[in-house]
């Protein structure tokens, strides 16, 4: 017995609705089974994890807050990836565009300008652009593989940032403690609604996924996006430059992460300090494959994985889960999403050993 | 079926969503934030055997939920405002870098009480507390001095911050106290926890000549490498006699047990006051390991040391100490005020190394 | 001392080459899988598991071998099958794995493991110089060379191995000419799995013969690098690896010796060394082209 795929003349409208909730259906069986042989009330569980985080005001804030730097790095990272350019390095140029964007209120404290916050802002992405323009740039210049490049600057982005928060950067009053100076209030990204956490990075990764989207959709850019990440020769033919693509696609995802990074340092954490981030970067190469690549489903797939870590918190306060549990769990989720996303371009057909043709078999 | 019945009842219970409230009640809720798995093994496990204990001798009055892995940063301050809102009534936040997410919280509860660890930001409602490490560093140096032959020992560094060149300082000083040619190596890992990357500064040192090693970082690879090349090691955290049965002299192991009960204790008094705490040996706050593979009379020693820091007649810190460039820090007699200690930026005389910047 | 530092290198460096060796494999067949920190952390956690309850090593390090072989299964089902994103799918697995195995190995924390111990080959181990550094290994270094050997000699000079690079430089041809893509790719996924899983026994037997979670802190990352920085090729694998190995062993004793730079600087030397390398071997246009598997990455379906 084995799987058969034959591709559907055309993109299935009923899958690409379906499948989603398919995967949500296999999850959730399979997450009964698995919390019920841990002998965990399996309900209790599942509410835990996709229920309780949605039922108080501020914890819908705070899945804000979770999903605005997946899905301000994931929609930036989708364009690469519909490119054909595999930029894995997000993580760094996060780290990169937090770092650049904090030079203003680290260097200057008592600056007390309106104006801070905005340069901060663009000096982030800046950052950001600058770090995504390495890869971009051996890539263009001399050939080199951009996964890996990109791969190996996030390690050195980190140790860097590592380094200025325990010595340049160390607040001198901190006891010597690894963190910069607490930002100023000018510098602080302020919060939307007084009821809760969620600052304007989550409004900024909104805006840059509908931008995006109206991008794709409806700009020459966008078609050149698709044509070129689709075939290098067929977009050279339209006359489109794939190296500027290069350049355009790790610009624009590399400014975005940076945009993430300061968002976060300044919105949510207040200082610079060594660890800002638990793989935002590369967490949100996931997100951005649940969506599709496409920005307005990255929007819901990026607060779809952030309800999953607050589940994940809420099932080990109330059942006792424990976070190995919930990571498994995750994953799952993710298997289950990605397969049935098959669906979507193929039917699937199981073969039975001896109904299979000569061809098959070969 | 039964189960399945019980399973489903008790789901329903939750769904209905009032599970919480009657036990709330009778039970305070004292809360733990862990930076990483309780089973790691270090500096998580020993919170967490300390909660266990807190349990066993509170149990009836207390609950101990916890959250484990939590990431310091923003997913730090939610997971410190969900322990708040969960009813807890004294939350322990038990890493240093969920400092300014727990006074955040702190500011936004104040009927709640926290308390963070290592830290040294206070508030009415937010106490913190430490532990005085350097007082088993300063025996484990002078025991390294009685022990090693060629009077260099090797010390595996986590980050330059000042608890840890605290420690380092403190070992030195003791090692000092009996060979005053004792030399140290470091070496800084820039890690917590990398059992690989622990192991091979482990095998660094000991192939630059040491023959004692003592790691500030969390796993048992040092003490396995030691325990291979066969030399002499001291565990960090809890005791790693495991590990190395003949190498094992003693360990520092943090013993947060009787901290915790006794902040419990006065929380349910109704004593609980803010305040910044930081226990040392007497207090039993950190306690040496059995003193193992080593000579009767180095026990003695290294037994009497614990004694006088004990009681108050040794402070490892105490004049006169040069700093490692040879300029003069304490006068003879003068002992380190806490402020300095808690902000050590500086080698004293002795260390092989420079500190990084 | 030289020999000391010698045998420490290869400790920190084998179970980088073993991992990349898989990897290279895999990529061959042009399969990209970036899930290798999952597969190593399965593998170093079941051959810890099983050494503990069976007592013997040497069948935990089996153990470690099946354990991620068989979690590679999991990707090939989904890339190959399902021809599901191999970026994100490799990227899921390594989530799966880090989760699954801190499960797996709950029980077994702080239990002071038991040590492969060297194979030592009588007269040779006595060469002056070279002779305990190369005859005085356990079983995972001596694997690594034959791995390096054998999978030289596979690519390049065996049948099968043509028909596996046919493949991973164009699969629709491959295909035409008869040849099973999708079967050849899963064994080449699941070699791939299996030397993860080896080098994962290899970090919980003998490199720290203990049980933590995490514990390959980040190591299948770095031997992902290593396939591209060795252009596809064993030998160079295997120099990589030790390159790899040999800066992050000296810059721990470039500090013990008391060189004053930042440690921070010392650490990301290898990283910063492997961009380099990544440069000045990709920058002759040729000889990568002749190396990359063309069809890396990208999804196959058999058209009928």
């Amino acid at each position: 017995m084995h799987i058969e795929l034959e591709k559907r003349a055309r993109v299935s409208t009923l899958f690409s609705i379906l499948s989603p909730l398919l995967a949500l259906a296999l999850t959730l069986v399979f997450g009964l089974v698995m919390f019920w042989l841990l002998g965990k009330s399996p309900l209790g569980a599942l509410y835990s994890f996709f229920v309780e985080p949605l039922l108080e005001v501020w914890s819908l804030h705070e899945l804000a807050v979770k999903a605005a730097p997946l899905i301000l790095i994931a929609v930036g990272l989708a364009i690469c990836y519909r490119s054909n350019n595999w930029n894995i390095g997000a993580e760094g140029q996060f780290t990169i565009g937090a770092i650049t964007g904090s030079i203003l209120p680290v260097m200057n404290p008592e600056w007390h300008s309106p104006l801070i916050l905005p340069l901060m802002l663009l000096m982030g992405m800046a950052g950001g652009a600058f770090y995504a323009a390495i890869p971009a740039l051996l890539k263009t210049r001399f050939n080199t593989n951009e996964i890996l490049t990109s791969l190996m600057l996030v390690y050195i982005a980190q140790l860097y940032l590592d380094w200025l928060t325990r010595g340049p950067w160390r607040d001198p009053q901190g006891y010597n403690f690894p963190q910069t100076k607490s930002f100023q209030i000018e510098a602080v990204l302020p919060e939307v609604l007084s009821s809760g956490r969620a600052h304007w990075g989550f409004i900024f990764a909104l805006v840059a996924a509908v931008a995006l989207w109206f991008m794709m959709r409806f700009m020459l850019k966008g078609f050149q996006v698709s044509v070129l990440g689709q075939s290098e020769r067929a977009g050279r033919f339209a006359g489109f430059s794939a190296r500027r693509m290069v350049w355009f696609s790790m610009l624009l995802s590399g400014a975005l992460a940076g945009l993430a990074g300061i968002s976060e340092v300044s919105g949510s954490i207040g200082h610079l300090q060594p660890s800002i981030s638990p793989g935002y970067g590369f967490t949100a190469i996931i997100v951005a494959f649940l969506g599709r690549l496409n920005p307005l489903g990255i929007v819901a797939s990026g607060l779809v994985l952030a309800l999953t870590y607050l589940g994940g918190e809420a099932a080990q306060l109330s059942i006792g889960i424990s976070d190995k549990v919930s990571r498994v769990f995750q994953g799952l989720l993710l298997f289950f999403v990605l397969s049935c996303d098959t669906l979507i371009h193929y039917k699937i057909r199981l073969v039975l050993a001896g109904a299979t043709t000569g061809e098959a078999r070969r | 079926m039964k189960k399945l019945i019980i399973a489903l009842a008790a789901s329903a219970a939750l769904l209905g969503g009032f599970s919480t409230g009657a036990q709330a009640q009778e039970k305070k809720k004292v809360c733990f934030i862990y930076v990483g798995s309780r089973t790691d093994g270090g500096w998580t496990q020993a919170h967490d055997l300390g909660r266990q204990q807190l349990d066993k001798a509170l149990g009836a009055k207390v609950e101990t939920p916890f959250l484990e892995n939590v990431p310091e940063g923003p997913d730090a301050e939610r997971a410190i405002e969900r322990m708040a809102r969960s009813g807890c009534s004294l939350v322990f936040t038990t890493s240093f870098g969920f400092m300014d997410a727990t006074v955040k919280v702190a500011a936004k509860f104040p009927d709640v009480k926290f308390e963070h660890a290592t830290g040294f930001k206070a508030a009415p409602n937010l106490a913190t507390y430490n532990s005085r490490f350097y007082e088993g560093r300063y025996i484990q140096g002078q025991i390294a001095a009685k022990m090693s032959k060629k009077g260099v020992a090797g010390y595996i560094a986590s980050f330059p911050i000042p608890e840890v060149v605290m420690g380092i300082n403190a070992f030195e000083l003791g090692a000092k106290s009996v060979n005053p040619n004792f030399k140290l190596k470091v070496v800084w890992a820039n890690t917590w926890f990398d059992p690989g990357k622990e192991a091979d500064a482990a095998k660094a040192l000991i192939d630059q000549g040491v023959d004692i090693l003592t790691q500030h970082t969390d796993t048992t690879a040092p003490m396995q490498v030691a325990a291979e090349r066969g030399i002499l090691a001291f565990g960090q955290a809890s005791d790693m006699i495991a590990a190395g049965p003949k190498t094992q002299l003693t360990a520092i192991v943090d013993t947060w047990g009787a901290y915790y009960i006794k902040r419990t204790q006065a929380l349910l008094d109704g004593t609980w006051k803010s305040e910044q705490i930081w226990d040392g040996l007497k207090d039993g706050i950190l306690t040496m390991a059995p003193y193992t593979n080593m000579p009767d009379d180095v026990k003695a020693m290294a037994e009497e040391t614990e004694a006088k820091i004990k009681s108050g007649e040794l402070h490892p810190f105490t004049g006169p100490i040069n700093k490692q460039d040879g300029s003069a820090w304490l006068k003879a007699g003068e002992k380190a005020d806490d402020g300095t200690l808690l902000g050590m930026n500086f080698y004293v005389e002795g260390v092989d190394d420079k500190l990084p910047k | 001392m030289f020999e000391a530092i010698l045998l420490t290198v290869i400790t920190a460096s084998t179970p980088l080459v073993i991992a990349a060796l898989g990897e290279l494999v895999t990529e061959r067949a042009g399969v990209l899988n970036l899930g290798v920190e999952g597969m190593m952390i399965m593998g170093a956690v079941c051959a810890f598991a099983v050494t503990q309850i069976s007592g013997s090593p040497y069948v935990g390090l089996f153990a470690g071998i099946l354990g991620g072989g068989i979690f590679s299964l999991l990707f090939g089902f989904l890339t190959l099958t399902l021809v599901a994103n191999q970026v994100a799918t490799g990227l899921a697995l390594t989530i799966l794995g880090l989760g699954l195995s801190g499960q797996i190995g709950e029980a077994f924390v702080g239990q002071p493991g038991i040590k492969l111990q060297p194979i030592v080959f009588p007269l040779l181990s006595d060469i002056p110089f070279f002779g305990r550094v190369l005859f005085s290994q356990d079983l995972t270094f001596y694997f690594s060379i034959g791995l390096v050997i054998g999978i030289n000699w596979f690519l390049f000079k065996s049948r099968t191995g043509l028909k596996m690079r046919a493949i991973g430089d164009n699969h629709a041809s491959a295909h035409a000419l008869g040849i099973n893509v999708i079967r050849t790719r899963y064994l080449a996924v699941m070699f791939g799995g299996a030397c993860a899983g080896l080098a994962g026994a290899q970090l919980s037997l003998v490199y720290t013969p203990q049980w933590v979670e995490n514990m390959s802190a980040g190591r299948g990352w770095i031997a992902l690098a290593l396939v591209v920085f060795a252009s596809w090729r064993p030998w160079r694998v295997l120099a990589g690896g030790y390159l790899f190995g040999a800066v992050t062993i000296g810059q721990l004793h470039a500090q013990a010796f008391g060189i004053g730079i930042p440690s921070q600087f010392l650490s990301a030397l290898p990283y910063a060394a492997t961009i380099v390398v990544l440069i000045i071997i990709s920058h002759n246009r040729r000889t990568t082209l002749i190396n990359t598997p063309a069809s890396l990455g990208k999804p196959f379906v058999p058209d009928r």
